[in-house]
């Protein structure tokens, strides 16, 4: 690892400052994307602003239903918040879905939605990356991609979003809570996370020196029988091939109301807004789930390597939403 | 080390400094560079050798230790984050010269053959039972998922942490 200085704030505003005035300045929240990066050469941090001391870590209940998490609140302990198991067990199921026991003591969620790419090529500094080094050119294209996005793509990078947990607060609608040199703002989730587009070294809209502060996920009853289903190459501590959070309300065997969003299979948390638009009003049978699914992966580009998550994605969203109705997820 | 200070934090390195950390209850003073990791740290600069370097990059859980009784990757943990905070090692676990339970029950249930896991092992096991995650196997197994072990000593790790699980005072 190159030399780098440390610090450490006792709140935001002098963390932000201490990273805002180093061009090379970043926070250092649970170290687990950023200290292995440092290693490995990916990224060169000059200035490393430890945040750890902030209090920033309650998981707190919003007037109405909702959840106010924050930003330093870790894995574990979002996972078992009470208010989190009892409204929202699809955040829950994402959190314990992910990672070790030991990332997740470590990892905070704030950092959990800002974590790297997991791409071969992208960690890899003598491979040629567009996200790493732009123009380079992308080395998973005709690579190893097997395990490389089918949705949200461009010729420029095919790198899966790795995050879970941002699979189930994407289909929340959660709002990130953000303070900067600039001030305080909120961001609705889907807005965070950006595709790669011709700029894939820009993952979401955060400027130098803004400090994630919580994250608010608002009410909502449906959330109440959700579900987080993850399928991979082993049964634990794995990344998704395919993921799906899932929530349906089913009225006189219709679809009333229906949140899902697909993780593994797309370069961001990926809200699968056409399926649900079908979804609504239709009969909630095995067949419309079906027809839903294959109209959402309808819009999938494929490498010759990943081809088999289009199936098994369409899959996973006809098994998610099947269980979540039936009440037997997981 | 270098030092400045802006607003209310001091800004330590790229040079080495005087680090204090306590660690298996004693205060050890270091001289190390900001980007050491507490692993290297506990490692080559305290002698503290049980904790065991696998992939140094967070995935085979061969380095797992306990910061403030939480079990955590002492390779992707900075040894300055780790100032003001308890970190306990494979070391700090036998009390007066016997074993903890855990160890003891590694020993006669055959839970390993190469060691080089085990005490990464050891540390997240006796965790894991604090943590209220030992319930069957397949719990067991899924919780305990962050430790490798290329010998797949596996099934005697499992009864190791069953027979701990299942004895009065296992949970210290």
């Amino acid at each position: 690892m190159r030399a780098l200085s440390y610090a450490r704030a006792a709140d935001a505003d002098t963390a932000i400052t201490l990273v805002a005035g180093h061009p090379e300045g970043t926070f250092l929240a649970g170290g687990t994307t950023e200290v292995d990066l440092a290693r490995q050469d990916v990224r060169r941090p000059g200035l490393l602003v430890d945040i750890n001391d902030l209090p920033l870590n309650r998981v707190e209940d919003l007037p109405g239903g909702g959840v106010r998490i924050g930003a330093l609140a870790r894995m574990s302990d979002v996972a078992r918040a009470p208010a989190v198991v009892a409204r929202f067990p699809v955040i829950s199921q994402a959190l314990v879905l992910g990672a070790s026991a030991q990332l997740r003591n470590m990892a905070s969620i704030g950092g959990n939605l800002c974590q790297a790419v997991r791409c071969g090529y992208f960690r890899d500094v003598a491979s040629a990356c567009n996200k790493r080094d732009p123009g380079s050119g992308c080395a998973a294209m005709d690579g190893m991609n097997r395990g490389h996005a089918i949705l949200g793509v461009s010729d420029k990078c095919i790198a899966t979003h790795p995050s879970d947990v941002a699979v189930a607060l994407v289909a929340l609608d959660a709002v990130v809570h953000t303070r900067g040199p600039a001030g305080q703002r909120a961001i609705a989730i889907d807005d965070f996370f950006l595709l790669p587009g011709d700029t894939p070294q820009a993952e979401h809209p955060l400027e130098h020196g803004e400090l994630i502060t919580a994250i608010e996920v608002p009410a909502a009853p449906i959330a109440r029988r959700s579900a987080y289903l993850k399928l991979r190459d082993r049964e634990s501590y794995e990344f998704a091939l395919a993921s799906v959070a899932a929530a349906i309300r089913v009225e006189d065997g219709t679809v009333a109301e229906v949140r899902l969003a697909l993780g593994g299979v797309a370069t961001k948390p990926w809200r699968a807004r056409r399926a649900e638009e079908l979804l609504l009003g239709e009969a909630a049978t095995e067949a419309s789930f079906t027809e839903a699914a294959r109209q959402e992966l309808a819009q999938a580009s494929c490498r010759p390597q990943n081809a088999f998550k289009v199936e098994l994605a369409q899959r996973a969203i006809v098994r998610a939403l099947r269980a979540v109705m039936n009440g037997d997820a997981r | 080390m270098s030092t400045s200070v802006i607003s209310q934090a001091v800004v330590r390195g790229p040079r080495a400094g005087t680090v204090v950390l306590s660690v298996n209850g004693q205060e050890r003073e270091l001289l190390i560079e900001p980007r050491v990791s507490l692993l290297d740290a506990l490692r080559e600069h305290l002698g503290l050798t049980g904790s065991k370097k696998g992939c140094d990059q967070g995935t085979c859980g061969a380095c797992t230790v306990w910061v403030d009784g939480r079990r955590v990757l002492a390779c992707l943990t900075l040894a300055l984050s780790c100032e003001g905070r308890e970190v306990t090692t494979i070391e700090g676990l036998a009390a007066d010269g016997s074993l903890h339970p855990m160890q003891a029950a590694f020993i006669d249930q055959d839970a390993f053959q190469c060691g080089y896991c085990t005490p990464g092992q050891i540390m997240s096991a006796v965790a894991l039972l604090k943590e209220g995650h030992a319930g069957d196997d397949a719990e067991i197994a899924e919780w305990m998922s962050g430790n490798i072990c290329r010998c797949a000593a596996y099934p005697n790790i499992r009864a190791a942490i069953r027979d701990v699980r299942d004895s009065a005072g296992g949970d210290r």
